[in-house]
């Protein structure tokens, strides 16, 4: 097993892609244009969302997660526990759902991805249109939901890596 | 250390309610902090401070991320023009000729509005300075359009201040800390700036919703707007000088008039922040402050019957607004705000100021169609609708 998984240490499956994220997010920030347009800005942090409720409940998830989203409102400047909140959601979600969907094929995790982070951009939206009066346009929305899901490889291989270090969580 | 060893191994609680219990106080906790930032109130508390100290921090970061991007951009840019410098010579010849025609035409406008302006007694505004900063990040999701410029309070930058590029209006500062200042955009969700139609005077509220063209709402009168029509700032409120280019009116999918930025012609990554807080600081606030001599009573009398009278004659009824303008120049030495005026604030050239009034759109304004000059009946009412 030593040589399939990794031991589900917190710094490696926790910290060191939860430092990853916040990388790629600040990558992503970058004021560059490609051939005029600009580079999607999708949520890296929904990857720690869904495998780490997947992998395993632990109570430092939550606490890393609104970190995290206050690191995303800084680099972007947006309401301060904004996406706190709906990566905490988002979280919740996945934990309420893992029974029923755990062991599932690829596809059938694909679309859980999905919605999950459906429910978190719903969840923002919602908050956003009751605090401003205002509503995002849904194409701008769509805008960074689509290269966002297309991000679901990557959360897939953190789940692989980890997934059997825990036997009583398989 | 194995799963529960340690302190607490005797305790023993359902793992999964322990983390939905986590779970509900990290939203608890996410929901004060929604709550306590005013992002857009120009209020700064302790969020406020937290949010300018992660822009510091973050400025550095930014300005080497975007580094790498900004010098291939200068490579690309440095091939396009040494392979498309004879067509560009072309256009730029048939531009110039354009162009010349057009200052002639501009040069008459000008004499004709310094004696218009003359003839009223209208005093222009005078130049705003500004500072010039580089976008070093780049937020562009539906729930927040913002920048981060390496400018900030060393040069005088404030919130509320607005920001150009060089086709038009980009935003206002939120939030300013040194070396670094966030911009929010038009195009963000919680931005709302007054506007006015340049054709009809008809007020709007440009409101931004994450798309590319923001909404135009609240727009008043009848048949206001058309397409294609020029949107400038109207300055209501005070925050925003009147006469910046934001954009040309069009009719969007849904029905509603948006506009298209005239910002969003040419990539945000050099801006202009006009150092710009509120109308307050276009007057000289001690000049203002100082108690006038009380008005002779015999005077106060005997010019109350003369201003009923003449509302109902076509006869100018204020001498002095008829009467030429007083030779004092409107300089930002004279009449800005000692902040403005300051060492710390740099007005290093002419490029480096913005005069509101003469700040409109990019293409030169057409000659006045039958343009006349006005009779002594008509100024005073135009001037005090117009000149705000």
């Amino acid at each position: 097993m030593a040589g399939l998984t990794e031991r589900l240490d917190p710094v490696r499956w926790m910290g060191l892609p939860m430092a990853a994220c916040m990388v790629g997010t600040l990558l992503f920030a970058a004021p560059i244009r490609v051939f005029g347009l600009r580079p999607p800005e999708p949520v890296f942090a929904v990857v720690l969302v869904f495998a780490w409720a997947v992998l395993r409940p632990t109570i430092l998830a939550p606490l890393f997660l609104l970190i995290v989203g206050l690191f995303d409102d800084l680099v972007w400047g947006g309401r301060m526990g904004l996406w706190g909140l709906g990566l905490l959601v988002a979280y919740g979600f996945v934990l309420v759902t893992r029974n029923m969907m755990s062991g599932q094929g690829r596809l059938m995790m694909w679309v859980w991805w999905a919605a999950t982070l459906s429910v978190c951009m719903g969840s923002i939206y919602l908050t956003v249109r009751m605090l401003t009066g205002n509503a995002p346009d849904p194409l701008a929305v769509a805008g960074q939901w689509l290269p966002t899901v297309l991000l679901y490889p990557v959360a897939d291989r953190l789940i692989a890596r980890f997934e059997d270090a825990d036997p009583r969580f398989r | 250390m194995s799963y529960r060893d340690g302190h607490f191994q005797d305790l023993k609680v359902p793992l999964t309610w322990t983390v939905g219990v986590a779970v509900v106080v990290a939203i608890l906790a996410a929901v004060a902090l929604l709550l306590s930032d005013r992002r857009e109130s120009l209020q700064s508390g302790l969020v406020g401070v937290g949010r300018a100290t992660a822009d510091v921090a973050a400025s550095p970061v930014g300005q080497a991320i975007s580094a790498p991007g900004r010098w291939t951009g200068q490579a690309a840019q440095f091939v396009r023009d040494y392979f498309g410098a004879v067509d560009e010579n072309r256009r730029l010849r048939a531009e110039n000729a354009e162009l010349r025609q057009w200052k002639a035409a501009a040069i008459a406008l000008d004499d004709t509005n310094a004696r218009y302006r003359a003839l009223l007694g209208f005093r222009t505004n005078p130049p705003i300075p500004m500072a010039s900063a580089h976008v070093i990040l780049d937020s562009r999701g539906p729930f927040a359009d913002t920048r981060l410029a390496d400018a900030g309070k060393e040069k005088g930058v404030e919130v509320g201040n607005p920001v150009m590029n060089e086709r038009g209006l980009v935003g206002r500062v939120i939030g300013v800390a040194h070396g670094a200042s966030r911009v929010l955009l038009l195009t963000d969700v919680a931005s709302r700036t007054p506007v006015l139609v340049d054709r009809t005077d008809a007020r709007a509220i440009l409101t931004g919703d994450a798309s590319q063209t923001p909404k135009l709402e609240y727009l008043r009168g009848i048949d206001p707007i058309k397409d294609g029509d020029r949107i400038l700032t109207s300055g209501d409120g005070g925050m925003i000088p009147r006469g910046l280019p934001v954009g040309t009116a069009v009719k969007g999918l849904d029905g509603s008039w948006r506009v298209r930025l005239d910002a969003d012609e040419s990539s945000i990554d050099f801006v202009r922040i006009l150092l710009f807080k509120d109308f307050g600081q276009l007057v000289n606030q001690q000049e203002l402050a100082e108690p006038g001599p009380p008005p002779p009573a015999t005077a106060a009398s005997s010019t109350a019957p003369a201003a009923a009278t003449t509302s109902a004659k076509p006869v100018p009824a204020k001498p002095a607004a008829s009467k030429p303008a007083p030779a004092r120049p409107p300089t930002a030495s004279s009449t800005s705000a000692p902040a403005t005026s300051a060492p710390a604030t740099p007005v290093p050239s002419t490029t480096d100021a913005v005069s509101v009034g003469a700040a409109r759109p990019a293409p030169p304004p057409p000659p006045l169609p039958g343009a006349k000059a006005p009779d002594a009946a008509a100024p005073p009412a135009a001037a005090s609708t117009k000149s705000e």
